[in-house]
């Protein structure tokens, strides 16, 4: 795909690109790493190198296989092909025990910690020593680790009071407590406050200066720059580039982290079945102007449907989840959202489809406040909601037939009585127009992902709502189902609703947006129209960086 | 974060089954029966008995003779009741310990409308009763069902142990104010004539009890296969959360279907006083509210399942009395039946829901 890259597939004997030039043997080495889940290939044949004393940042998309390599290297997957090396010799873990046992520790985003334990407890559980606590050697033990590294810890701290940030200190004290000689953090910082993070990079630098291996994953450019010695573009499962940090630009690693240019951008216009009609962005223009559906309904600003006025979402610690979101959405648009996992976009779905009620700001429907009522009037006012996980809009262990009736459960019903004869017949129909491979007595669970996915949308756009939300609505899904549901959204807004599309899937947003709006900490920090998008911006904006540059 | 997988597989985990077939549904209970006779025959060997003749007197016995036939319907009729209270709530994903207290309220407000219905027609009293004695069980079942609705405390806890004040209560008030002035036992005055449910088998203790139970058994089944109530129910059990996204108003949903659960358990406590007693006693439910959960879990929350629970036990309920009498064996062996097959039933429901497999290294980590 990019080979300027450097990328170094079929030379497997040969070191990696981007190597300190006559550099100790690695710590840890990959070669021709490969790892499958049925036909997805997670990995590709990756060769990667960490060296002691040096902070290697694994830099990815999401689905980049960025966690996959994380999760080999701490035993919890098995390469399907491919070597890895610690300390010189092979390493095939088979458990997460074997990894700690070779010096390497990993620290999530999700603390393995005992909130009710102090910081000592925590960091010596599992290996106490012997059958009798003693408490004062196992503090003068945990101390001396914790003082050797620098890192600020109270011993007798219960975890549960601590901040976010003091927490992560005693994950990596745990790790570091066994002897760890390659830290792996996955997305550290996407928990903690500006002032926490800095706090972890100066730790980091202790670390490496320690001779410490350390591999920091993230997505965010800033962090890559500010805390590494060398940096690896994934992309695909495969290594898109690999670089000395100092030799590297934020905008080639976001090219390269993105991999596409400018031109591809596709956007399509429905007329007829899912194999028609792809246009570059220039000829979806023409088309339009030539009496494509969607022209009647052109946008203009005096028309919007969809007023989204300084959202703003705190978590209960006060932490903006969501700070001060404003956007317009017109009938006859498809508004792509774009953002890295995490940034606030699914908190914007969720008070969209009703399940949360902002701390802050409103969303208004035609004019209407909208914001806070219960997803049973946002159906009833014609919003059509399609969740991220669609195991959230749909009961498992029921029925089709039922899943199909319940969002609009008030048409199915005579005083009381469910109108059985009606469900049926509106199942068959939806199964029939949806071609949904299922009965309608099949209970939902036993259904694949599309065919859960073709009843969301069944039920929610055949109600013919005036606005849609669809978050996620081809993750998972393998690519028939995923052409078609973007015929679906596409025919939605062609026949006049506004659409919002909120998507990991960068490729769909841009394939599919009339407008691009770009999220990056809570906040709208781009909103691009489609005919002039740039992938380079708009990866940067995604990674933290167009809002600083708009600000300075 | 990078996703590993799809976030939503195509195809379930291979430990996973789909819908049980039919089959199964129908094995895994008597398979559930077949290993809980087995333990028991251990433990009746152990207490020196012949665990066949024991068996025989237990399970053949009772319908031999037309007194302990008639005997088993009237120890089904509470049996039924506390079982469908059970059920309903435990369809609606809230877990109700409770029907033993709330039993009692319905017995308690039995015992006090009772005796003041003198000179009322049956019909109208019985109905005074029976309304009395939901709108107590109801009540009772109010404070957990709120708590947990909009503070989120656990009904397992707040239930369980509201059965302990209630049954304090209902030993202050016996030995008390409601104690029988005449004789000096702890039992409330006897309830007027017309209050008394009739008998419907001649010669037999079979009451109108055993009738109500039967219809809201029906009732059970019909609101959840049939009305919007009981999709709704079934869908907040099943899955809240997308319950939710759909428009179902879960706390309202949950709310109902606790107090529905309150109620049947009252209207049990009125028919045991009603219909057998006359008045109330410490003693007039030996635990009907637990062995309702055996009755739901075993019957798997449907009427139908639950009838044929609540016969079950009722069954070994009067069988281990006689085997008691004539064979000697401690007559706690038909409690000991009965807690055994709860424990069996929950084991043996995961075969429903999981095939065995082997372990992967690599899923290990799952």
């Amino acid at each position: 795909m990019s080979g300027s890259a450097g990328a170094p597939t079929g030379t497997p004997a040969g070191a990696p690109a981007g190597a300190p030039a006559g550099a100790p043997d690695p710590f840890v080495s990959l070669r021709g790493v490969t790892k499958r889940f049925g036909s997805l290939t997670a990995l590709a044949d990756v060769d990667l190198d960490v060296h002691a004393g040096e902070v290697l940042a694994l830099l990815g998309e999401n689905g980049a296989g960025k966690t996959t390599l994380t999760k080999i290297l701490y035993g919890l997957y098995q390469a399907d092909e491919g070597q890895v090396t610690v300390a010189g010799r092979p390493a095939a873990f088979r458990s997460p025990a074997d990894a700690i046992a070779s010096g390497v520790g990993l620290v999530t985003q999700h603390f393995s910690l005992v909130p009710s334990l102090t910081v000592v407890e925590n960091v010596v559980l599992g290996r106490e020593g012997g059958a009798i606590l003693d408490r004062a050697k196992l503090e003068a033990s945990v101390l001396a680790t914790a003082e050797r590294y620098g890192l600020d810890v109270a011993p007798r701290a219960r975890v549960r009071a601590m901040s976010v940030g003091a927490q992560q200190r005693v994950e990596i004290l745990k790790a570091l407590h066994r002897d760890c000689k390659l830290l792996i953090l996955d997305e550290p910082t996407a928990v903690l406050t500006p002032q926490d993070s800095e706090r972890l990079f100066e730790t980091l630098e202790g670390l490496r200066a320690q001779g410490l291996a350390v591999i920091i994953i993230t997505h965010k450019l800033r962090e890559v720059m500010r805390v590494s010695q060398r940096v690896a573009v994934l992309r695909g499962g495969r290594v898109a580039g690999e670089r000395r940090t100092a030799d590297a630009s934020e905008a080639e690693l976001a090219r390269l982290m993105i991999g596409r240019d400018a031109a591809l951008v596709e956007r399509r216009a429905v007329v007829g079945g899912v194999a028609e009609a792809t246009q570059t962005v220039a000829e979806t223009s023409s088309a339009r102007a030539q009496g494509a559906p969607a022209q009647d309904q052109a946008p203009t600003a005096s028309t919007a449907l969809l007023e989204v006025r300084d959202l703003s979402l705190s978590d209960r610690r006060g932490v903006k989840l969501l700070d001060s979101v404003s956007f317009d959405l017109h009938p006859g648009e498809l508004v792509g959202v774009a953002a890295v996992a995490g940034n606030g976009q699914s908190e914007l779905v969720s008070i969209l489809t009703g399940m949360t009620k902002p701390t802050a700001g409103q969303v208004r429907l035609g004019g209407r406040t909208v914001s806070g009522l219960p997803p049973k009037r946002l159906t009833q006012l014609g919003v059509g909601r399609i969740p991220e996980d669609r195991f959230e809009a749909v009961v498992g262990q029921l029925t089709v037939r039922e899943n199909l009736a319940l969002e609009h459960l008030d048409a199915f019903t005579t005083a009381g009585h469910l109108a059985g004869g009606k469900m049926a017949a509106e199942a068959d129909r939806l199964i029939a127009e949806y071609q949904v491979k299922a009965k309608p007595t099949d209970l939902v669970r036993t259904l694949s992902g599309g065919n859960i996915q073709k009843i969301v949308l069944a039920r929610t756009l055949s109600r013919d709502p005036r606005f849609v939300v669809a978050a996620q609505p081809t993750r998972g899904l393998d690519v028939g189902a995923t052409a078609y549901v973007h015929q679906r959204l596409l025919e939605q807004r062609d026949r006049g609703a506004a659409v919002l599309l909120v998507s990991e899937d960068l490729d769909e947003v841009l394939r599919l947006s009339d407008r691009v709006l770009v999220m990056y900490g809570g906040r709208l920090v781009g909103d691009i129209s489609a005919d002039d998008v740039d992938v380079q911006r708009i990866g940067l904006l995604m990674a933290g960086e167009g809002a600083l540059a708009a600000h300075g | 974060m990078a996703r590993i997988a799809p976030a939503t597989t195509a195809r379930l985990p291979r430990w996973e089954r789909g819908p049980a077939p039919w089959w199964l549904r129908l094995l895994l209970p008597l398979l559930a029966v077949a290993i809980t006779f087995v333990i028991a025959a251990l433990l009746i060997a152990a207490s020196g008995a012949n665990p066949l003749d024991v068996f025989r007197e237990m399970l053949v016995t009772p319908f031999t003779r037309r007194t302990s036939r008639l005997e088993i319907l009237v120890r089904l009729t509470p049996l039924l009741l506390t079982g469908i209270s059970v059920a309903i709530a435990f369809r609606a994903g809230y877990y109700n310990i409770g029907a033993e207290g709330q039993l009692y309220a319905g017995a308690m407000a039995a015992a006090f409308i009772g005796p003041q219905l003198g000179g009322w027609s049956q019909a109208a009293a019985i109905a005074v009763m029976l309304v009395g004695g939901l709108t107590a069980g109801a009540a009772w079942a109010l404070l957990p069902a709120l708590l947990k609705v909009y503070a989120k405390v656990d009904e397992v806890v707040t239930t369980l142990l509201l059965n302990s004040v209630m049954l304090l209560l209902v030993g202050g008030l016996l030995n008390g104010p409601w104690r029988d002035p005449v004789s000096g036992w702890p039992r409330s005055p006897t309830i007027a004539d017309a209050a008394m449910f009739p008998q419907v088998i001649a010669r037999s203790r079979v009451h109108f009890g055993f009738v109500v139970a039967l219809v809201l058994v029906a009732l059970f089944w019909w609101v959840l296969a049939r009305t919007c109530f009981g999709l709704e129910v079934r869908s907040v059990g099943l899955g809240a959360t997308a319950a939710r996204f759909m428009g179902v108003n879960v706390r309202k949903t949950v709310l109902i279907a606790a107090l529905v659960s309150g109620a049947v358990a009252g209207v049990a406590g009125v028919s045991e006083v009603a219909g057998i007693h006359g008045y109330l006693i410490e003693g007039i439910s030996p635990e009907y509210g637990y062995t309702g959960i055996i009755v739901a879990t075993f019957g798997g929350l449907h009427a139908l399942g639950v009838t044929v629970a609540a016969s079950f036990i009722a069954l070994v309920d009067i069988g281990s009395t006689t085997a008691a009498r004539t064979l000697g064996v401690p007559a706690y062996l038909g409690n000991v039946v009965q807690a055994v097959l709860l424990l069996v039933t929950l084991a043996v429901l995961l075969l429903g829901r999981y095939r065995p497999v082997r372990r992967r290294a690599s899923e290990e980590s799952a």
